[in-house]
């Protein structure tokens, strides 16, 4: 059914290609060519690791992975042993628990960030006072300040609170080693970023919508939840997703935040820690990595254009 | 043995607190909703104010700004913070013969890595641009952005794999270089070049970042400007030199100071293959040990103000590039 609908448009675009070739010398045939190759290129390391996934353990020590089109042998082993077998280094209850942390880490920090974010947003472009741009121009300084900075502080003030001259200003949060611990951090370091790029955004809404609901009588709570957040949700869903692949797939902040305990490792620090420990056990790092990599590409290649689109609304004016 | 009563009860609690902390959030809002919404007049925008913008500020200061400040003078401590030192820490940063080699790798990450980035990112946007079945290529180019660093750099540890020449190889740079009749090198032991195969990593990681960036930007240069220019003969090479890049000239620095900051930081890539040894080390790392290993927390600290100090005329550049665009 779907081959006899396709049939007229493979036709035409076949011409549109013919049409085109002629006004671009730049999208030559040797153009088409280079970015293939180069796109095999990117491709290649990837599916080495995803064939090695499958192969028996034997195999993937005798022979490289580009033989198996020679001699096809595939085996689901070394993934029942990393995600339903487990023990030893990879962790009584296999990888699955440290994929559960991931979310638990990932989906709070994105929530919160983006939440915070859009809130803040709002106020600097919409609600009018006096130290608004000073503010703006102090938030998208501290994205100069790399997160290196404030690691050791931040953990201190999750251990013991902040201490000024031996004087308890703040308190101890009496979060070290629980899953809020991994997580606020990334909502924290993600605010001047996340608040820059949704300000591009809200700052860019009509004038006329928000002085005509101001006209109406609405408050700033009423336009914020009537109008703002219902036209900003394509740009949060961008936004979010970008968020999501970067906290999922961190590991500084983790190593630093949940480096003591397995019980809030996330699977990015549980695969730099099993790579150490296993080394060149491929049999079990492959497959712990294809599957380390299987959320954020689902996410990726399912959100692939809104992605896009919210990277461009930071980066191109 | 993974069971699944085991699986359930790891997992229960965490799925649990997510929704709780969700819970918590979306009802302290809808009550600060509520009760600002009946605050009428000349407050409403104080209290606005305080229920929209503050927690985000106070997460900022607290995450970052009072860090940063306190990072800045445990920089002039010594190792356990209990003495002020002066500068020791970094006169002894500059002294060290290891460190001395993290400045020059991270000054080679920072110098060589976004250039190619740039460069190979402008060059793949330009020839897909009306490429027809541009998607598939841009898409597979695209997708190391959604693999973390961690598992990139496992799979580029594969593809560097070791095994001793003679015996099959099970890399595909030695089975390559066998090929070729060349007896390969353990490749990621092989100083200074090692640095350049990680490069490679981050390269393949960011490159398709570079091209979607660019590829927008080049998208929107003005159809009449290309015709005009192919009317006077331009074509190819020169259509690329004298109309796409002073196009797309901002686009380009953006990319290049995002890669040339992310380099900077970059941390993944080098614990992760090979924990700085070899000849490998960057600031980033070397950071990390100070503090986490080698327990130096002083000597840590001036390492983090250094790359900040990197970062700086970067930021500077930017915002007062953001200004300008303000005020048009």
């Amino acid at each position: 059914m779907s081959t006899v609908i396709d049939a007229p448009k493979k036709v035409k675009k076949i011409k549109a290609v013919k049409s085109h070739g002629s006004d671009r010398a730049f999208t030559s045939p040797i153009a088409s060519a280079v970015v293939t190759v180069i796109a095999v290129l990117w491709t290649i390391p990837t599916f080495g690791l995803f064939v090695t996934a499958f192969r028996p353990n034997e195999d993937i020590r005798s022979t490289g992975w580009w033989t198996v089109f020679l001699h096809p042998k595939f085996t689901w082993d070394n993934f029942h042993a990393v995600l339903f077998a487990g023990g030893g280094s990879i962790g009584s209850q296999g990888m699955i628990p440290f994929a559960v942390n991931s979310l638990a880490i990932t989906i709070p920090a994105v929530v919160l960030s983006v939440g915070f974010g859009l809130m803040a947003a709002y106020a600097l472009a919409w609600i009018p006072f006096r130290f608004s741009d000073h503010i703006f121009y102090g938030l998208f300084a501290l994205q100069g300040v790399p997160l290196q900075l404030s690691l050791l502080p931040l953990l201190t003030f999750f251990a013991t609170g902040v201490k000024l001259f031996g004087v308890t200003i703040i308190p101890s949060l009496h979060i070290v080693g629980t899953l809020a611990s991994v997580w606020l951090p990334h909502v924290m370091f993600g605010m001047p970023l996340v608040i820059y790029l949704i300000h591009n955004f809200v700052a860019a809404l009509p004038r006329e919508i928000m002085e005509a609901a101001r006209v109406d009588g609405a408050n700033h709570f009423e336009v914020f939840r009537r109008i703002v957040l219902p036209l900003s949700i394509p740009a949060l869903a961008s936004i979010a997703i970008f968020q999501f692949l970067w906290i999922w797939n961190d590991l500084l902040v983790a190593l630093v935040f949940a480096g003591g305990t397995d019980d809030v490792a996330p699977l990015t620090l549980h695969l730099a820690n099993l790579s150490g420990n296993l080394g060149s056990h491929w049999e079990n790092v492959a497959p712990a990595a294809i599957f380390s990599i299987i959320i954020p590409l689902i996410v990726f290649l399912s959100l692939q254009r809104f992605f896009v689109r919210g990277l461009l609304a930071g980066s191109v004016k | 043995m993974v069971t699944w009563s085991g699986l359930l009860s790891n997992a229960a609690p965490k799925l649990f607190q997510i929704f709780a902390v969700l819970a918590i959030f979306f009802g302290i809002y809808a009550a600060a909703f509520a009760y600002g919404a009946r605050i009428k007049g000349k407050s409403q925008s104080k209290i606005a104010l305080v229920i929209f913008l503050v927690p985000a500020l106070i997460l900022a200061m607290t995450g970052l700004g009072i860090p940063a400040i306190q990072t800045i003078m445990e920089s002039f401590k010594n190792a356990d913070s209990s003495k002020w030192v002066g500068f020791k820490n970094y006169a002894v940063a500059f002294q060290d013969p290891e460190i001395v080699r993290t400045f020059i790798n991270t000054f080679a990450w920072v110098i060589i890595s976004p250039v190619i980035v740039t460069a190979l990112g402008l060059t793949l946007a330009t020839m897909l641009n009306k490429m027809k079945r541009e998607a598939l290529a841009k898409t597979l180019i695209f997708m190391p952005m959604a693999i973390s660093f961690v598992g990139g750099s496992l799979i580029w540890k594969f593809v560097y794999g070791y095994n001793d020449p003679g015996t099959p190889q099970t890399g595909l740079v030695g089975q390559i270089l066998t090929w070729l009749h060349i007896d390969p090198p353990h490749l990621l032991l092989w100083s200074p070049w090692n640095n350049g195969l990680l490069m490679i990593v981050y390269i393949w990681g960011f490159t398709g970042f570079a091209m979607v960036i660019l590829s927008a930007a080049i998208k929107g240069i003005p159809a009449e400007i290309e015709e005009a220019a192919q009317l006077d003969g331009a074509t190819g090479i020169k259509m690329f030199r004298t109309i796409t890049v002073p196009m797309v000239r901002n686009t380009i620095i953006v990319v290049l100071t995002t890669a040339m900051v992310g380099t900077l930081k970059l941390f993944d890539v080098i614990h992760t293959m090979t924990g700085g040894n070899f000849k490998t080390d960057v600031l980033s790392n070397r950071m990390f040990d100070e503090n986490f290993v080698y327990l130096n927390y002083g000597r840590g600290a001036s390492l983090a103000v250094l790359i900040f100090l990197g970062v700086i005329p970067i930021t500077y550049y930017n915002i007062r590039s953001l200004r300008a665009e303000r005020k048009r």
